[in-house]
């Protein structure tokens, strides 16, 4: 048997890199789910629109791409806020399956405005990416792919640093290891939550837009956010080393599932692996034990 | 409490109708059920046994979520899963349509206790998350199984037939579908006078205390799953005789977000919930259409499937926010205004 090596090099960088782009947006999810106990379905529609207001910005009006790129950040942002203020909040004490159901309308109401304002079919985003491939060794890498890979890491570890050291950040983990104490040590827990939305609305514009640069922007590449959702589930919902960890993962074998067993495994293999995670270790990889008290 | 309602006995106390005006309505619109095919056309005769259908899968939903207190996201696999059975068994033995709904009621059921299983280790978002698995994992099944599914391109349905009467138009299967829909929706109402439906109500309410009250968590569990999934097949199995048609791309993780937004709109719970739910949703958009058809814009009908999905999403949020019981407490409002009307408004 002479095993293509180097195929498998290849396969595997380019879900690494895939990977890093669900470990971004499983970022955006994990923030905020720590600080704010919901878990986002509509992530994935988010993103989306990300792209879709970079489109408008740099296509549309033609806007240099920087200023198409912080257009859209700031845009995001504003959603997520906007989101928190007038869907989440009303929501607080509810049950969690309620909530989660408000995101699932959301991620509705967010596709059918993206195809009531720029239409059902696909569109291309204006390149802006480098485009000469990208060889490590002997193995050719997509240079989309690359550089995608390379915001994504440059992101998470921008975020990191920003969580570990700014004072909002210290308060968004003050608020997600106990609410109670963090209100009582001054920190304001509304606007907390607050922050985590317009963070993570504008964390998944940024990963929009690439995921868009990659593979075009549509109105339903809000899929994109069920491979999240399995990755925060086996990474654990509130660990963010988890959604780093699980979107490498998580990548890598989806691109293995469809370089080896054909493009209509990937999706199964995903969630096959979701159901054995759920079986066997519920909370995820790096995830608190939830512990139940009557 | 209303008044001229005084149960002398327990079994009176546990009826469903408990005044004689209540069995008087129930009559009338029992009448209007009947006489309905006459009376209108081709396309309300066709929403109607729409909406029957999924009325029948509501139902079943009902007993899973509203009432066992375990959200599901895979009730359109296990409608699926019947519809195949059905186009199967019709396409290629012809038994009698009877026999093939209740197969389809019996494979789904299987389906939903597999399904059902990580619901013992997992509960609340991460079951609906399993069950997201479970649906895309059915999809697959049925776009790649090509010996009995015949693969993407889907099975076609051979018309139902009785004593030599093909059910092939709206009017005729109308007569199949809605005594159906009537039996399985009496049957869940009924469901929860038993032992049964309060174990469900038990569990819902309060899982570990329901075990430790004695019932045994992983059996009714399972047989919530199991019944919610016979109700969701044979509702699978009416859609492939009416739409005679089944391919993998019928049953999209769209239609089981359709139906937890049916149950939600019309209220978790109460079997009255589930019924005004599902006509309410499958009504929506068909209403959208007749405002976008009336609005003076030039390219209006364009703007039709995008303004569906804005306000689809819209209804869940709203409901979940302003009305978190649903239609039904809305009706429950009017009566008893009704109920006390001189006395009190």
């Amino acid at each position: 048997m002479n095993f293509d090596w180097l195929f498998l090099f290849e396969i595997s960088l380019a879900g690494i890199g895939t990977g890093g782009l669900y470990a971004l947006t499983g970022l955006c999810f994990v923030l905020i789910y720590k600080a704010t106990r919901v878990v986002n379905l509509a992530i994935g529609e988010m993103l989306m629109i990300g792209a879709y207001v970079f489109f408008a910005f740099a296509a549309g009006m033609a806007l240099p791409i920087w200023l198409a790129i912080l257009g859209a950040v700031i845009a995001g942002g504003l959603l997520g806020a906007l989101v928190e203020r007038t869907m989440i909040r009303p929501m607080l004490g509810e049950s969690p399956i309620s909530v989660f159901m408000v995101t699932v309308g959301l991620a509705s109401i967010l596709v059918g405005l993206v195809e009531l304002v720029w239409g059902a079919n696909p569109q291309r985003l204006p390149e802006f990416l480098p485009d000469d491939p990208v060889m490590i060794g002997e193995a050719f890498i997509a240079s989309k792919v690359f550089y995608g890979f390379l915001v994504a890491a440059l992101l998470v570890a921008a975020v990191l640093l920003i969580f570990r050291f700014w004072r909002g950040g210290i308060a968004l983990r003050a608020t997600a290891s106990d609410q109670a104490a963090a209100y009582s040590m001054g920190i304001n827990v509304p606007r907390v939550f607050s922050l985590s939305w317009t963070f993570a609305g504008a964390l998944a514009a940024v990963a929009g837009i690439v995921v868009g640069a990659i593979g075009g922007i549509s109105p339903v590449m809000g899929v994109f956010g069920l491979s999240v959702l399995v990755v925060v589930i086996f990474g654990g919902l509130d660990s963010v080393l988890g959604a780093l960890i699980g979107g490498l993962f998580i990548g890598l074998v989806e691109a293995w599932a469809s370089a080896y067993l054909g493009g209509e495994y990937e999706l199964l293999v995903t969630f096959i692996l979701l159901v054995l995670i759920l079986m066997v270790r519920p909370y995820g990889l790096f995830g608190t034990a939830e512990i139940e008290r009557l | 409490m209303r008044i001229g309602t005084a149960p002398q006995t327990y079994a009176a106390d546990q009826a469903l109708f408990d005044t004689r005006t209540q069995w008087t309505w129930l009559a009338l619109l029992g009448l209007l059920l009947v006489a309905f095919p006459f009376l209108v056309n081709e396309y309300w005769l066709y929403m109607a046994c729409l909406v029957a259908i999924n009325v029948a899968s509501a139902t079943g939903l009902n007993i899973l979520t509203g009432y066992t207190g375990l959200v599901s996201l895979g009730q359109a696999a296990f409608m699926g899963m019947g519809a195949y059975t059905v186009a199967a068994l019709e396409a290629r033995f012809g038994t009698p349509a009877l026999l093939n709904l209740v197969a389809a009621g019996v494979v789904a059921m299987a389906g939903g206790a597999i399904v059902g299983i990580p619901s013992l280790r997992v509960k609340g978002l991460y079951l609906a998350i399993a069950t997201i698995a479970a649906s895309f994992i059915a999809h697959f099944v049925f776009a790649n199984w090509t010996a009995v599914t015949g693969g993407t391109a889907g099975l076609s349905v051979p018309p139902a037939r009785f004593f030599g009467v093909a059910l092939d138009t709206s009017f005729r299967i109308y007569w199949l579908i809605l005594p159906l829909t009537v039996l399985m929706v009496a049957g869940a109402a009924n469901l929860f006078r038993t032992r049964i439906g309060r174990a469900f109500i038990a569990i819902r309410d309060r899982d570990i205390s329901a075990d430790v009250l004695g019932i045994p968590l992983l059996r009714y569990k399972l047989l919530s799953f199991g019944l919610s999934s016979f109700y969701a097949g044979v509702a699978g199995g009416l859609w492939a005789y009416f739409f005679r048609v089944v391919t993998p791309e019928s049953f999209p993780l769209l239609m089981s977000i359709f139906f937890l937004a049916a149950i939600i709109v019309g209220g978790m719970g109460t079997i009255l919930g589930s019924i005004l739910g599902a006509i309410f949703m499958t009504l929506v958009p068909e209403l959208l259409k007749f405002v976008v058809d009336w609005l003076p814009f030039e390219n209006a009908t364009v703007a039709l499937s995008p303004v569906r999905t804005m306000v689809f999403g819209a209804l869940i949020v709203g409901f979940l926010i302003f009305e978190p019981h649903g239609l039904a407490e809305i009706w429950r409002r009017i009566r008893r205004f009704f109920h006390l009307y001189p006395f009190r408004t």
